[in-house]
């Protein structure tokens, strides 16, 4: 459209002081209307950095307790210093917290560990799968000196990163099983299928929660009860299946016929052929939407709250309700507790961003 | 025996008797599950003495809810505090929606827009909404209201005689006459006509070719019924407006802190992701559109209007239903700040009854048939702007 303007006006003498094309001046302050936007923009950043920065660091409270910052102004430091623990890890015994810390830390070097491409390998799922277990047991504990810690003790980032992760892995396999099943041609299954992920799809989480938590003792055989933990757990789970379903579902339906074709023309039977051929470019195809439905069921988890489980934002708001610190350090929880899950969703974009490029590449 | 082993091998292979296999398998398990499970709950309802059946709708409920759009009084009964839940609920899902879409058009615009800093920022608004749990966002947003917020008496005047305090949002609404509604309903009259007479008119421009203006046509016929409804009962256009009193704010439309803090979340988180798809949808019209319709003589703004924007469309409209779809979906997380949604009234008619299957049946009904609802009405919008091939 640049180029339109030479022919659209003839060059005034107003012309000849006109700042260079493309020069950042010229992107900023081209047009009056853009200069004005710009003008604009610049006074809101302004006051919105005056707030935040006086909020943050002028005003704030750095040192001393409640009382000082019931009078204070700003943000309220020493809050951090006595509830961090406790928003971190929940009702976890207090001289115990090594122990989350410790499934927390080798939970993240794994994660860390498997975003490098390079250790893409069976050997790191077996990896996982030993990190997994030794993160459970650490959590139980009731072993070598450790005091047993039942499931309504855990809580904060731990339960969080647990319920999501654990959701995620187990509703993949099922995820893609359903989305086959739905591209299916055998009828049944497909109705089967289709029944799941529609009525998944339908309702909110949180009714699918509460399912869990007042119908699934009534589902149980006489007696037998189930942690609540556990149950969130088999609710995520299902939930998550149906959007990664219609997620892989629509990279299996952007995979043009010919590869289908060709693979049944080399002689592969239906598993082989979505194991070899189909599978790993639908999947390929999906990494973006797939991450987003990952960072979704990340701060999805929240939810959990509604059914009693403690998980990062419950166990921050327990902070916040602690009789000391009761309507003091309110703002501070909630930004704190955004900054966290903003960080995490944060990686994980950006992580999807790398892997788009890496694969793109290796196509052209 | 060789032979016999040989057929059924052969029945193994065929491909035929597999999909048969299969289905039947599958068929068979779920069946199996369902009877275990129903065979389950029999058992425990009757070891725990519960009475199942939808009898308890019909007794007075005893609810106190908060706010509601049809009139409520504790000794209805709970199905119409089901009934007013639903319509809490869609009240607060309409607001937001037309809310969402607005914002998200011009923020996803503005993404697009040629100057840096707009486009950072509004990139910033969106990550920063869509990054943050939804629940956390409502949480403190209801904070801020509750425990940052002045009380009534020192109401923040937002705009003129609009006030926000702790005790919620008052904006300045109209005292309703029999002459509005007459009024409404000829602007819609007028409207149905002037989309009809437009048709005409554009299809005997395409058959003529003459350039006439088309626009103060429609203007008229939009109108014109208004102002003769507006001449026939003559209503007063009298403005409730709020006035801060001593204690409390009077006059206006008071809208509780939950309503407002509820459709304020379920706005800019939506419109966030509403953005996002305006902004992949106008980016998917390739370039040379909008050359070849300034090559066809177009001005910028018709180009939009004419070429880039019904092409745009087309692309947006499916991950729209999508958006919509989880913000009515995400309107349950009303429970967490107290907003009496049909979730919310749900979970007290539960407690207070211990009809827990009936309940939650009732409640996975309800949001299925607004979903379906919704993908219905999206999906005839879809077919009626989808490309029609010839």
């Amino acid at each position: 459209m640049a180029e339109l303007d030479v022919f659209d006006k003839p060059v005034a003498l107003s012309e000849a002081w006109r700042v260079p094309k493309d020069g950042a001046v010229r992107r900023y302050f081209g047009t009056p209307a853009n200069a004005a936007i710009t003008l604009l923009c610049m006074i809101a950043l302004f006051l919105i950095g005056k707030v935040a920065f006086a909020w943050l660091f002028v005003d704030a409270v750095w040192s001393g307790g409640p009382e000082a910052c019931k009078i204070g102004e700003g943000a309220c430091w020493p809050f951090f210093g006595d509830k961090l623990r406790f928003m971190l890890f929940g009702y976890f015994p207090y001289d115990e917290h090594w122990r989350p810390l410790s499934a927390l830390l080798l939970f993240v070097g794994m994660c860390g560990l498997s975003m490098v491409p390079r250790m893409w390998s069976a050997r790191l799922l077996l990896l996982w799968v030993a990190a997994l277990v030794v993160c459970y047991l650490v959590m139980t504990g009731g072993f070598a000196g450790m005091t047993a810690v039942p499931t309504t003790k855990w809580g904060g980032l731990p339960l969080s990163f647990m319920l999501s992760f654990v959701g995620l892995t187990c509703a993949f396999p099922l995820g893609i099983l359903l989305a086959l099943g739905r591209t299916s041609n055998l009828p049944a299954i497909r109705v089967i299928s289709i029944v799941f992920i529609e009525f998944m799809r339908g309702v909110p989480l949180i009714s699918v929660l509460f399912m869990a938590s007042v119908m699934l003792p009534l589902f149980m055989p006489g007696g037998m009860s189930v942690a609540t933990l556990l149950r969130a757990q088999v609710a995520v789970i299902l939930f998550a299946a149906a959007y990664v379903a219609e997620t892989v579902r629509g990279g299996l339906q952007s995979l043009p016929s010919g590869q289908f074709e060709a693979a049944q023309a080399m002689g592969l039977h239906y598993w082989l052929m979505m194991r070899l051929v189909i599978l790993p470019q639908a999947i390929k195809a999906m990494i973006p939407a797939l991450v987003s439905t990952c960072i979704n069921f990340f701060q999805d988890t929240t939810l959990v709250t509604i059914i009693g489980l403690l998980d990062f934002l419950t166990t921050v708001r327990g902070a916040m309700r602690d009789p000391n610190w009761q309507g003091i350090a309110v703002l501070e929880g909630y930004l704190f507790a955004a900054a966290v899950y903003c960080l995490f969703s944060a990686i994980m974009s950006a992580y999807s961003r790398f892997l788009e490029r890496r694969f793109r590449a290796g196509h052209d | 025996m060789r032979a016999r082993r040989f057929e059924a091998m052969r029945l193994i292979f065929d491909i035929r008797f597999r999909a048969w296999l299969y289905q039947v398998v599958a068929v068979l398990g779920v069946i199996l599950t369902g009877w275990y499970l129903y065979s389950n709950v029999r058992a425990n309802l009757q070891a725990h003495n519960i009475a199942t059946g939808f009898d308890y709708l019909n007794r007075e409920s005893g609810l106190l809810l908060s706010e509601s759009v049809i009139d409520f009084q504790p000794s209805d009964t709970y199905a119409r505090a089901l009934v007013a839940g639903i319509l809490n609920t869609i009240h607060v899902s309409i607001v937001s929606v037309i809310f969402a879409t607005l914002i998200g058009t011009v923020v996803g615009v503005a993404r697009l827009s040629k100057n840096p800093l707009l486009a950072r920022l509004t990139m910033l608004y969106v990550e920063a909404l869509r990054n943050a749990p939804l629940l956390l966002q409502l949480f403190l947003w209801h904070a801020v209201i509750i425990s940052v917020l002045p009380g009534p008496r020192d109401a923040v005047e937002l705009l003129p005689s609009v006030f926000i305090s702790n005790s919620g949002l008052v904006i300045p609404s109209l005292q309703w006459e029999a002459g509005h509604r007459w009024m409404l309903f000829a602007l819609a009259v007028g409207l149905i006509l002037a989309w009809q007479v437009r048709k005409r008119l554009l299809a005997a421009r395409v058959e003529s070719g003459n350039q006439r203006l088309i626009w103060p046509h429609l203007l008229l016929l939009t109108f014109a019924p208004v102002l003769i409804a507006y001449l026939f009962f003559h209503p007063d256009f009298v403005f409730d407006i709020a006035e801060k009193g001593r204690f409390r704010i009077t006059g206006g439309m008071q809208l509780k802190p939950e309503f407002t803090v509820l459709a304020f979340g379920l706005s800019t988180t939506a419109s966030a992701f509403i953005a996002e798809i305006v902004r992949a949808g106008i980016m998917t019209i390739r370039k040379g559109q909008s050359e070849a319709a300034f090559a066809l003589g177009l001005t910028r703004g018709q180009t939009m209007r004419l070429v880039i924007l019904p092409q745009a469309v087309r692309v947006i409209i499916p991950p729209l239903t999508n958006t919509y779809l989880s913000l009515v979906k995400n309107s349950s997380l009303a429970i967490a700040i107290g907003f009496p949604d049909v979730v919310m009234v749900t979970n007290s008619t539960i407690n207070m009854t211990g009809q827990g299957i009936e309940g939650i049946a009732l409640l996975m009904l309800i949001y299925l048939s607004l979903s379906i609802t919704i993908s219905l009405f999206m999906n005839w919008y879809n077919a009626h702007v989808a490309l029609k091939e010839r």
